[in-house]
């Protein structure tokens, strides 16, 4: 379905990731939002709560981040499509709740826009050190789905796919931007609602008598009711069987948490999103993602000038991992460079889906700033050797 | 008519099939549930616009096992999800229904949040004066020097006084009961069914198997006399004299009972005033995503 016009600013803007993605957002469909403010994500919600009155929608201010990223998920129950925006500390906060989001099925977009850490950090300075904590920070196990943009523009339009993606997998999806991007001023192109293509909810077509809230068929996402429907449907964040109801054996349970990594896992083709160039024949791919992508393509760049294959891989989609893809290009290339705003994440994942078959150097960097080009380049040059 | 065919009244508002529950003999949890379900026939509440949503402990299941749209969310958040309940659909009547650790312990920042913002909440606390699912620990609310599984030589923190806190915080409605005053309780739910803004009604139930047994309380119907012969029916009291002890005076009922605009009202008038027609009311849109 395309999008509703009432949200959609159509035209050219110079504005920063942050304000990007808030018209992402609206764009997408998103008329709800929960926060707490911190920097540098507060300008997301700050532009929403500006917006939003005037499209349809509202925004509340929450006490703390508990709070905010509940509040959102009764929201959506609701029937509104919500989300929550945060950083490091904030996110930290939310854990909880975005296992009870994947638990519950509830479809919903949790922005991090990454600043230093650990603790309170460095709040103004950009990192990339929340990736495994995307991954794996509520207990239990689960799947999510993360995006990464690298610019204003893929702020407004991987925002608007976060969105799609949490509907149609209702799952919910993180959005791992970062410091710099948040503050980067760009372009911003936003196209004609009618050029917006948004998904709807996956809302149940079933009588009352015979809806059964976790009920699927085929692609393992059930469909969803509202509050206030007529359907009388439990949600519980326990382990449930197909009605909704509380059923803690291991069979249940085992059922219910493959199901959950399935829905996401068997539909990874579909949900990963990568940019490729120069991969034929590259002796070194140089893996990247966000804003360090930016830089890593100034070192592919004078690596070339110096007569080196080198290939450039973009992960926008960083959860699920694009393990079938680096499992591919780790049989024909020499190795792989991870650049990235952490001490050594996502590159962990490229070695192990690489296998053995192709090396793995990483370029880790404690945050604060971006790297240097250069810096990527000496180890580019280090593992073409 | 035999015996069998006369239909329990409340059994429209529960899950049946979910039958038995889980809570002890003796539990007042149930009680407060039949009262709840007794207020919504009387009050002839719309039972398709009405959710439930509750915490987690003893009292956080009681969303699994009423008829209605219900949600069983995380420990002390039940407060925050039925705000966001509500202000994606206004035209829900939205019930927190938990326990007192949860509430107001977990939950205290969003308990006294929600007062303030007096967004439209019907909110019942079951106080058992214990955190019972996990065991018998010490609550926010254990009064006097009891013995709880982790304060084995006796509570000596001083408990809070929720009347006291959510008057404070800007309660449009607080009651108390106990689950020896079921007509009371079912009296105080329908009222609240009436009123606009954050409402709060706790209620003092016992847990036999845990608060009582282990302070020398005796058991479930023990406990309902002491509830008969202590309580003292105060309607109006002011809310800074109704703290709880162990085993003295319980001040029950209406203690606040006023009028001062709800949140949706608030933001509504702002909007208006800010916006003019440029505002669109969020209820006449909701979502836009189906």
């Amino acid at each position: 379905m395309r999008a509703d016009p009432r949200g959609v600013l159509t035209g050219t803007h110079f504005i920063d990731g942050d304000h990007a993605c808030c018209e992402g957002a609206l764009a997408a469909g998103a008329r709800f939002a929960a926060g707490y403010p911190i920097t540098p994500s507060t300008e997301v919600v700050e532009r929403f709560a500006a917006r939003v009155p005037t499209v349809g929608g509202s925004f509340i201010q929450m006490e703390d981040e508990l709070a905010a990223s509940i509040t959102l998920q009764g929201a959506v129950w609701g029937g509104a499509k919500a989300f929550t925006v945060t950083s490091g500390p904030g996110f930290s906060l939310m854990m909880e709740h975005i296992g009870y989001a994947a638990m519950t099925e509830t479809p919903c977009v949790f922005v991090d826009v990454q600043r230093g850490g650990p603790s309170t950090g460095l709040p103004t300075l950009p990192a990339q050190a929340d990736m495994m904590q995307a991954r794996w920070g509520s207990h239990g196990d689960y799947e999510i789905i993360a995006l990464c943009p690298n610019s204003p523009q893929e702020c407004f339009d991987l925002t608007i796919k976060a969105f799609n993606f949490a509907e149609e997998f209702r799952v919910p999806v993180m959005f791992m931007m970062d410091e710099v991007v948040g503050h980067m001023t760009e372009k911003v192109v936003i196209p004609s609602a009618d050029q917006i293509e948004v998904v709807p909810r996956r809302h149940s077509r079933k009588s009352v008598d015979t809806y059964e809230p976790y009920a699927t068929n085929g692609d393992g996402v059930p469909e969803m009711a509202h509050a206030g429907e007529g359907y009388k449907f439990h949600v519980t964040g326990l382990t449930h069987d197909e009605r909704g109801y509380p059923n803690m054996t291991p069979q249940t349970q085992d059922k219910l948490i493959r199901r959950l990594q399935s829905k996401i896992h068997d539909a990874s083709d579909r949900i990963t999103l990568l940019e490729e160039e120069g991969l034929d024949n590259a002796d070194v791919i140089v893996v990247s993602y966000g804003i360090t992508s930016r830089v890593a393509q100034r070192a592919i760049e004078l690596a070339r000038q110096q007569g080196r294959r080198v290939g450039k891989l973009r992960l926008i989609t960083c959860w699920p991992f694009p393990e079938k893809r680096i499992r591919q290009l780790a049989s024909r290339t020499k190795a792989f460079v991870v650049p990235e705003l952490n001490l050594g994440q996502m590159v962990q994942e490229v070695e192990r889906f690489a296998g053995g078959k192709a090396k793995t150097f990483a370029v880790p960097h404690a945050g604060g700033s971006v790297h240097r080009p250069e810096d990527i380049l000496r180890v580019i040059v280090e593992a073409s050797r | 008519m035999s015996l069998i065919d006369i239909a329990n009244p409340v059994e429209p508002f529960l899950r049946t099939d979910r039958m038995p529950h889980i809570w002890c003999p003796g539990c007042g949890i149930g009680t407060t549930v039949n009262c709840f379900s007794r207020a919504l026939i009387d009050s002839k509440v719309d039972l398709q616009s009405l959710a439930l949503v509750s915490g987690i402990g003893c009292t956080g299941r009681v969303a699994g096992y009423v008829k209605l749209d219900s949600f069983h969310t995380t420990h002390g958040r039940a407060i925050p999800f039925a705000t966001g309940l509500k202000l994606a659909n206004p035209k829900l009547n939205v019930v927190v229904y938990s326990g007192d650790g949860d509430l107001s312990a977990i939950g205290g920042n969003h308990l006294i949040h929600a007062a303030r913002r007096n967004i439209d909440l019907k909110v019942i606390c079951v106080n058992n004066l214990i955190y019972a699912m996990t065991g018998g620990q010490t609550a926010p609310t254990t009064p006097g020097r009891a013995i709880t599984s982790t304060s084995p030589y006796g509570t000596f923190e001083p408990a809070f006084n929720l009347p006291h806190l959510v008057e404070a915080a800007g309660a449009v409605y607080v009651a108390r009961w106990t689950t020896f005053h079921v007509r009371q309780l079912a009296r105080s739910i329908s009222e609240a069914f009436q009123k606009k803004g954050f409402s709060f009604i706790e209620v003092i139930s016992p847990c036999p198997t845990l608060y009582q047994r282990r302070n020398r309380l005796g058991d479930g119907l023990d406990t309902m006399k002491y509830y008969k012969e202590k309580s003292r029916v105060k309607h109006g009291a002011p809310t800074s004299e109704v703290g709880l002890t162990m085993t003295g005076e319980i001040i029950v009922g209406k203690f606040v009972d006023r009028d001062r605009p709800d949140y949706q009202s608030l933001l509504h008038g702002q909007m208006v005033e800010s916006l003019g027609e440029k505002y669109v009311d969020p209820s006449e849109t909701v979502c836009g995503c189906s």
